[in-house]
């Protein structure tokens, strides 16, 4: 079969990865915010008997400058490897796209110009005129709503045609001079044979000049293409950001929102939470009957129900119900284009710690998952800044945690009042419990920036694209089938070998007392320190793995038994818990240290590969543990003196 | 927003809200420069200046179609044309 391969370029936040999506039936994930690629993702399809490989390059305004990503693009599109370009563009904001089309067209003719977004465009009655964008171009333009799937037939046999009428790739072909000029850092070798651009003088006129003449062109077939038949076509989202990014409202909406989702994910969970849990124990009693009568050792039976299943059980009936609500809710926000709002709101309090503005894009990576928010920090262009972004992203829980906090916080603290209020006390608790992760983050940003880190806060430039309508039912279904799941499998597959290992630790005796005794024990004397004991702690550090499974491990340890008893009531947790002499206080100090402790392993991993640095990957380690402990020594010791 | 903000030696840091300005130089340079450039901000077009962070900074500015947000000590290094006659 015939091969093409087509790479997939243009500006942030474009729908890029949505057009790949829609080709190749794949399931990159897609968010209203730039920056959401960070790296090459490929996906195929078959078209008339070829089978072309789809290459979505991260999204670039430009080439020539030189952040990673336009590296990125930039290398691949003059590495050899694709037939052809689609540029993909946004059809509300087609000036400021055309640019990148040029510069494109500056490497290579292969172009087939995407026009996305069509249906948006619509709305605002942008019209464009795509043949004559074509004439004047001189290249293929095809028009889409990738996201209902309009137009991709005709994407599909542009490309054919194409790659049928070209020989071969792209040459591989150096950058024109004038565009790269800028492109050199002093910390970088230029990628051109001839670009040696100091970064003054005549090469800025230069590189002016270049630009200029593109930018100019772009508005003059801009002109020429489209229609504005409206006198402000944006007028809705600019209604939209002055109330969310209001004086007033600004800061309030922001965490009213975030109360309001944690409150749905709390009062939704419960009822689910309780139902698989019942259902799980049921099939506890014919499981240890049927492996009994498959003449299993009575210590198999234990070890395969007591340890492994109801961890795995425990685990499932806790995190799946808050993650199949939290994660949509949170991808709806994502998908209609709030998230930038929120980076635009919080920039100050960045500039302030000497960081970078869209540190809190990748804050609220870390809410889905640590170790996906270090990897984010890509978008952050300054290697100081990034690095800041890096040591501080475990401040934010991961759902991971949230799980835990919500236990903890609905036993000891909501318990109090009663009903629907209970839901509402929650989660403004929770809602404290964030703001005080954020507050850290900044705090040790700055502190950082201070220190180990110094400098000053380097230039960017943060885009605010138009809000769109989220597609819910595609959010729903794909937020639960790509991310919750693939969460939940993964704590799964950790969880299982957990409960096995916490078996045996609790089961085998050393003298008169298990192993998992004699490790409390000698923990016991620190963490009461802390305002914790020495089980918490323990189930702490063999959480390291994945902290899903902390609970957990509290549970079991606490049991005499080894393993965890019936359970069905969180009252029955209470209980259990407050007979080990958990105090409000030890449950603070939990929750603060669930909050403020090392990342887990994945994270350490990817802080290790996206640092290339072990003194980095300790720092990482050590920063939030070492806060973890200062603050649950003065909270525990500040409690005692009242109670 | 069709009102012209004229004065001399403007910086688009001053652009007051609501007005429009024309960009007539850019006082970064290197990578600065560049990433201004390609976000269209060149000789001779055309900035809006939409609205402010709850905290005063940064503001959001229209170019070329698209909103962009920028840190006052950056808008500082945009200066505009004086005397548009528009």
């Amino acid at each position: 079969m015939e091969k093409v391969t087509v790479a997939l370029a243009g500006n942030p936040n474009v729908g890029k990865s949505t057009v790949f999506n829609s080709l190749t039936g794949m399931h990159q994930h897609t968010g209203n915010w730039p920056g959401k690629t960070v790296s090459n993702a490929r996906g195929t399809y078959e078209y008339n008997g070829a089978e072309v490989t789809l290459v979505d390059l991260p999204g670039t305004y430009s080439l020539f400058a030189s952040s990673v990503e336009e590296e990125i693009a930039r290398d691949y599109l003059c590495g050899g490897e694709p037939n052809l370009v689609i540029c993909v563009t946004d059809a509300t904001c087609l000036k400021r796209n055309l640019n990148l089309v040029l510069q494109i067209r500056e490497i290579t003719d292969r172009i087939i110009v995407c026009v996305n977004l069509l249906d948006e465009a619509k709305k605002k009655k942008i019209r464009v005129d795509l043949e004559k964008l074509s004439e004047e171009l001189g290249l293929p333009v095809v028009g889409t709503t990738a996201r209902s799937n309009k137009g991709l037939g005709e994407l599909m046999q542009a490309v054919d045609l194409m790659a049928r009428t070209h020989e071969g790739t792209i040459p591989p072909k150096a950058v024109p001079s004038a565009l790269a000029e800028t492109a050199d850092r002093p910390d970088k070798p230029a990628k051109t044979a001839d670009g040696i651009g100091a970064q003054t003088g005549d090469t800025d006129a230069q590189a002016d000049e270049a630009v200029r003449r593109i930018v100019e062109q772009s508005g003059r077939i801009y002109n020429a293409c489209v229609q504005e038949e409206s006198t402000d076509p944006h007028s809705l989202d600019r209604r939209l950001d002055r109330i969310l990014t209001s004086r007033k409202f600004g800061y309030p909406l922001m965490i009213l929102l975030l109360a309001f989702i944690f409150w749905i994910t709390i009062a939704g969970a419960n009822v689910p939470s309780a139902m698989l849990s019942d259902f799980f124990t049921s099939l506890q009693a014919p499981m240890l009957r049927g492996l009994a009568s498959a003449g299993a050792p009575e210590w198999l039976q234990q070890v395969l129900v007591m340890g492994i299943y109801k961890t795995l059980a425990w685990v499932v009936s806790v995190m799946l119900p808050p993650m199949a609500i939290f994660f949509p809710l949170f991808t709806l926000l994502e998908d209609a284009g709030y998230l930038p709002r929120v980076a635009f709101n919080m920039d100050r309090c960045f500039q302030r710690a000497c960081a970078h503005g869209k540190q809190s894009l990748t804050m609220c990576m870390g809410f889905g998952c640590n170790a996906c928010g270090v990897t984010g920090c890509r978008i952050i262009d300054s290697p100081r800044e990034r690095l800041i972004a890096i040591l501080t992203n475990n401040f934010v829980p991961c759902n991971g945690r949230f799980p835990t906090l919500i236990v903890i916080i609905s036993m000891f603290f909501a318990g109090a009042a009663a009903g629907p209020l209970s839901g509402v006390l929650s989660a403004v608790l929770l809602t404290g419990l964030i703001l005080l992760g954020v507050f850290m983050t900044l705090l040790i940003s700055g502190l950082l920036s201070k220190t180990l880190l110094k400098g000053i806060p380097s230039s960017f430039a943060l885009e605010l694209p138009p809000y769109r309508r989220p597609q819910f039912g595609q959010v729903i279904i794909r937020s639960i089938l790509d991310r919750t799941l693939f969460v939940l499998g993964r704590a799964v597959v950790i969880a299982a070998p957990a409960g096995l290992i916490i078996w045996l630790l609790a089961n085998v005796y050393a003298g008169d007392r298990s192993i998992l005794a004699h490790c409390t024990d000698f923990l016991d004397p620190f963490a009461r320190q802390i305002g914790l004991d020495g089980v918490i702690l323990m189930a702490f550090i063999l959480g390291f793995p994945a902290n899903e499974i902390v609970i957990p491990i509290i549970i079991m340890t606490y049991m005499a038994t080894g393993s965890m008893l019936e359970l069905q009531s969180t009252a029955a947790l209470h209980t259990l818990l407050v007979d080990h002499g958990w105090t409000a206080t030890t449950a603070l100090c939990t929750m603060l240290f669930s909050l403020l402790h090392f990342p887990c392993g994945t994270t350490c991993w990817t802080i290790k590969k996206e640092t290339q640095s072990w003194k980095w990957t300790a720092l990482a380690f050590l920063i939030p543990l070492v806060t973890g402990i200062v603050v649950c020594f003065a909270v525990s010791h500040i409690m005692g003196l009242f109670i | 927003m069709k009102q012209q903000f004229t004065n001399s030696n403007q910086s688009l840091d001053s652009l007051p809200l609501g007005t429009r300005g024309v960009v007539s130089s850019l006082t970064a340079n290197g990578v600065q420069r560049r990433r201004m450039l390609d976000l269209g901000l060149v000789e001779g077009a055309e900035v809006a200046a939409l609205h402010q962070s709850p905290s005063g900074d940064p503001t959001a500015y229209s170019v070329m179609g698209a909103v962009i947000a920028l840190r006052r000590d950056d808008a500082r290094k945009i200066l505009l044309e004086s005397n548009c006659e528009r």
